[in-house]
């Protein structure tokens, strides 16, 4: 049960905890292969929430990656686990090939039939393919891996410069990569975005509702090649106005504004308006209190 | 409990795979042996496999093909006009997307170093020294 599905990993857990952690700001070490082992894999896999929002994800990634309209594209998906953001791939008739350093997630991204290619892979090693090969890259909740250092010859800059770099000529000319990653502080996205620039990307961070705790998310889009106008961020006072985003709900029992902007007649606005009026022209003018404006009773 | 492979590499990948071990000038092509390879079906799309044509290397693909004995009439030399023939790009997509190697190995030309081909899916992890 729990214990024999946890006795390979904890076994290479209590092996790296040994190790002195050398890289402090880079948080826990945790041997990034065996943190999903099969049963934390089919976990993952099977919570609908999570599927949920993994496809939310990869739906609003692709969005960003702005491919050729009604064009079948051949994408790379880094740290495509269980092909969750793969099938949406899939789905949307691209042809992919995912990336993960675990066996035990892509062993259920097999049962699950999943269309792409998969490869067995450590991002930080190098992206193993020839130049110009994909239109468009993606990658979910996958990058801040790179950024932990489970290993004391790991070195997170390298490893991130070593992916980015073969990233980059992996990519074909004027393609994107988006990654959709929680950055732990501040540091660590510094760290991310800066040797992806060494690897010679171009763009930056789009922040989805940049003022919603629950909602906020952010994702990285890089471009290969050609300076792209940098995506704006859904839910953001930038957006164009008269584009809705949300529906705003008010407790006014007037539906109506008026076209001209001005309060609809004999509405408690109205009322207050014209008592603010007739103060100003210096009118004696009842105070305001909780009456002002009150709904009546029709026989009243 | 016997789990079917539905997994696969197909020759599509393999044209693009190469080696990145440390000191490996030529890690490409990578030479498949394969022991086990199935034919499935995927649906034709003639644009697709007409805008991939000139990113893969057509020589890599035809041994590739020859090599898994899927070779069939696919001619060694790519024809000018091979976006106008739907005959033509039927083999193609047949030879990229349809044939999949399940067990077998990619080999590295130039040191020989194995990367073996489990469940459809290539072990391309390097160890700490290759990197």
């Amino acid at each position: 049960m729990l214990h024999l599905n946890l006795q390979t990993s904890l076994f290479t857990l209590f092996t790296c905890w040994t190790e002195k952690d050398a890289f402090g700001i880079f948080g826990v070490n945790v041997y990034m292969a065996e943190y999903y082992n099969e049963e934390e894999a089919r976990k993952y896999t099977q919570n609908s929430r999570m599927i949920e929002i993994q496809s939310q994800m990869s739906e609003r990634a692709v969005e960003l990656l702005s491919l050729p309209e009604n064009q079948s594209c051949f994408l790379l998906d880094i740290g495509c686990g269980s092909g969750l953001s793969g099938d949406y791939l899939s789905e949307e008739g691209h042809y992919w090939v995912g990336l993960d350093i675990s066996t035990a997630m892509l062993d259920v991204a097999r049962e699950r039939e999943v269309e792409g290619d998969l490869v067995l892979a450590d991002m930080g090693h190098g992206v193993p393919f020839r130049a110009g090969t994909f239109d468009g890259c993606i990658s979910i909740s996958a990058l801040q891996w790179l950024c932990n250092a489970d290993k004391k010859s790991h070195s997170p800059p390298r490893r991130l410069y070593r992916f980015f770099s073969t990233l980059y000529s992996s990519l074909a000319r004027g393609s994107r990569a988006v990654f959709q990653i929680y950055p732990e502080n501040s540091d660590q996205l510094e760290l991310i975005t800066s040797q992806a620039m060494k690897a010679g990307f171009t763009g930056g961070m789009v922040v989805d509702y940049p003022n919603s705790a629950k909602a906020k998310k952010f994702f990285l889009c890089l471009f290969v090649g050609v300076s792209g106008a940098l995506p704006k961020g859904l839910g953001s006072e930038t957006v164009e106005k008269g584009v809705a985003h949300q529906a705003m709900f008010t407790g006014e029992r007037t539906r109506f504004k008026n076209l001209k902007g001005k309060s609809l007649k004999k509405s408690k606005d109205w009322i207050l308006e014209k008592k603010e009026r007739r103060r100003r022209q210096g009118r004696e003018v009842r105070a305001d209190t909780k009456y002002t404006g009150r709904q009546r009773k029709a026989r009243f | 409990m016997l789990l079917l492979s539905y997994l696969r590499m197909k020759l599509l990948t393999h044209n693009m795979l190469t080696s990145h071990v440390k000191g490996v000038t030529k890690g490409y092509p990578l030479l498949i042996k394969a022991t086990e390879v199935k034919l499935t079906d995927v649906d034709f799309n003639s644009e697709f496999v007409s805008r991939m044509i000139p990113k893969i290397e057509w020589s890599v693909l035809v041994e590739a093909a020859d090599t898994l004995g899927h070779l069939n009439d696919l001619p060694r030399d790519l024809p000018p006009d091979y976006e106008s023939s739907e005959d033509f790009l039927r083999k193609v997509h047949h030879v990229l997307l349809e044939v999949e190697v399940l067990e077998g190995n990619l080999k590295c030309p130039e040191s020989g170093r194995e990367f073996p081909i489990t469940k459809g899916v290539p072990n391309m992890l390097l160890n700490e020294d290759e990197v």
